[in-house]
């Protein structure tokens, strides 16, 4: 049969629907989250009032800036298990080094303690993020592993740094750290969803529009054909595994923001949300597959059920158990469609 | 003036000796052919060249000068390119991007650097066009046939203007008429004066094309002969051992 001979030109084409966002798992996610906004409206009066979408952008506010960063490195085709970890000691940094300055009798121009104490609460996130990349691309380690150990010591010193008791944001400076974590444009649109659409945007175009995307891609599609084609193998990846703590740690800076504080426990089992968001988003654990938007409309899912549960006054207990179905039912709905496209 | 000297290259992983003490030369638009049995260390050999391994020892030289190449970007800049035993694909990647992984064309947008879709889109169409590829730039790979694959990893070897191009098993997965369109195309490498070192089992594909024929054996160089004074029947018993050396 002629047909069975494999020439340059037997071509098999892709069709639209087989690539791009349409083919992928964050489409059939958003397809899913706007059938359930609409039932849940259609259930719940309160669900559409505004109050209610301020409050939901919040609530996933507060892991969306750490999924974004997660993606990165799970489209690598490793893991950040510490991110809950770093999140909480970056918060802690910041708000001592906040309260310190202000204890210190150094004249600062209004806000530059703020500047310093969120410069020195992100290095700290980098530091974790340059040990966990050196880790895993020079040491070769294995991700999980040293992920883990990095979740534990990360967490220890949070607890070291305070005695356990937390860290609380005071000084002359303390309003305006208030203002620019927890506050409102226009009374209205929280800032930290302002920070998660511009870091949304500009991961978009790092990933789709520059080499450096391209080679996040190719170590998770093929690490050696990366390897053998000249892609900077080990420097892409301390690269990823450093944004990914950076963002973990901005993150944590702004839930210390709303709650005021940085106890030592903040943000505490978070890596296990944001991993499920950033999977249910479409992120795919093997590597190669994942974004920004599919990120997003991860945790978007996540807060519209768990919002929609408590408005229907179901026991949040089952929250947990809906999210953990919803992460098979995402992965097996893609499992299904990628046998069927062979 | 030879293109690539390779004086004493031996190279060891571990307790493993893959090369020992392998040297010859390849002159500019010459097609030499490499064969040797599973194991003879023919894919380290062309790992060396192309500036995955560093040798444990010996050394270099390229057009003449003593080469180091450190680096698959530094084999590049050279002028050597290399089409991989099992291609080194990204399967999650459209054809366009793994054709440029690693050199993109990029424009500046102040401290930035975009990619130039279109302008990558429509050169890897131009070398797939060249190779009688019917392949789409912006196809996903792991969506491709197994020729489609690998005239995806050859059109990579296209991209620049190579002095010297290494194919290791290029015609190992794929039909009669695609070997075909392979060894034309080597024929066509030549006339351009683009030296071609090709690793094959095959052992038609090998005296249809080139000029010299390097037989190795655990390792070790056993023959080097110009293809006139040798035979397949030789050739077989210089790769299975049943003749010492030649
Ligand atoms: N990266 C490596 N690490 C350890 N041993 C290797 C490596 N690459 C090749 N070898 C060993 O070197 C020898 C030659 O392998 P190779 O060059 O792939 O042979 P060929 O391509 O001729 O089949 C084999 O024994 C192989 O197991
Ligand atoms: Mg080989």
């Amino acid at each position: 049969m002629a047909d069975t001979v494999q020439g340059f030109s037997n071509v098999r084409r892709t069709r639209f629907w087989q690539k791009g966002f349409l083919a992928s798992q964050s489409a059939y996610v958003l397809a899913a989250l706007i059938v359930i906004i609409a039932i849940m409206a259609l259930l719940s009066p309160n669900f559409l009032t505004p109050g209610n979408i301020a409050n939901i952008t919040r609530n996933f506010s507060f892991i969306a800036i750490a999924t974004l960063g997660i993606t990165l490195v799970i489209i690598t085709g490793g893991i950040d298990l510490s991110v809950g970890s770093t999140m909480a000691l970056s918060a802690t940094v910041t708000s001592l080094v906040l309260s310190g300055l202000a204890g210190a009798a150094i004249a600062l121009f209004p806000g530059g303690a703020l500047i310093l104490a969120v410069l020195a609460g992100l290095a700290t996130a980098a530091a974790i993020g340059f040990a966990n990349g050196f880790a895993v691309a020079k040491l070769k380690l294995s991700p999980f592993v040293t992920t883990l150990g990095t979740l534990s010591i990360v967490r220890g010193l949070t607890y070291v740094a305070t005695y356990g008791r937390g860290a609380f944001p005071t000084g002359p400076d303390k309003d305006l750290f208030i203002a620019v974590t927890a506050g409102r444009l226009f009374d209205l649109i929280p800032i930290s969803f302002i920070y998660l659409l511009i870091l949304a945007i500009a991961m978009y175009l790092a990933l789709h529009h520059t080499a450096w995307g391209r080679y996040v891609f190719a170590i998770g599609g093929n690490e050696s054909a990366g390897r053998l084609t000249g892609v900077p193998v080990d420097r892409v990846k301390i690269q990823v595994y450093m944004l990914c703590s950076l963002a973990a740690g901005f993150n944590g800076i702004i839930i210390s923001g709303w709650l005021g504080s940085a106890p030592a426990n903040l943000a505490t089992a978070y890596e296990l949300t944001i991993i499920a968001a950033a999977v249910i988003g479409g992120a795919n654990l093997a590597g190669g597959v994942g974004g920004a938007a599919g990120a997003i409309i991860g945790c978007v899912l996540i807060e519209v059920i768990r919002n929609g549960l408590v408005l229907a006054r179901v026991d949040p207990y089952w929250q947990q158990t809906l999210v953990g179905c919803i992460i098979v039912a995402a992965v097996l709905v893609d499992r299904l469609r990628s046998l069927r496209n062979g | 003036m030879s293109l690539l000297e390779l004086h004493g290259v031996s190279k060891e992983f571990g307790a493993i000796r893959a090369l020992h003490d392998v040297s010859f030369s390849v002159r500019p638009g010459e097609i030499v052919g490499l064969m040797g049995d599973n194991g003879a260390g023919k894919s380290t050999l062309v790992k060396i060249v192309s500036g995955i391994y560093p040798p444990s020892a010996g050394h270099l030289s390229f057009e003449g000068s003593d080469a180091h190449i450190a680096s698959p970007a530094e084999a590049r800049r050279l002028g050597i390119e290399t089409v991989y035993q099992d291609l080194a694909l990204a399967d999650n990647l459209t054809a366009a991007a793994n054709i440029f992984l690693g050199r993109e064309l990029k424009y500046n947008v102040g401290p930035f650097r975009f990619l130039r879709h279109n302008a990558m889109n429509a050169r890897a169409a131009e070398l797939f066009a060249e190779l009688k590829s019917e392949t789409r730039s912006d196809d996903l790979v792991k969506q491709m046939s197994g020729g489609q694959r690998q005239a995806v990893a050859i059109a990579r070897t296209r991209l620049a203007d190579a002095k010297l191009i290494l194919m290791d098993e290029p015609t190992a997965a794929i039909s009669v008429r695609q070997v075909a369109e392979v060894l034309s195309l080597i024929h066509r490498l030549k006339e351009a004066g683009i030296a071609v070192i090709l690793i094959s089992h095959r052992m038609p594909d090998v005296f249809a094309v080139c000029e010299r024929i390097i037989v190795m054996r655990r390792g070790n160089k056993v023959a080097d002969k110009p293809i006139g004074e040798t035979s397949p029947e030789e050739v077989t018993a210089l790769i299975t051992g049943a003749k010492e050396a030649a």
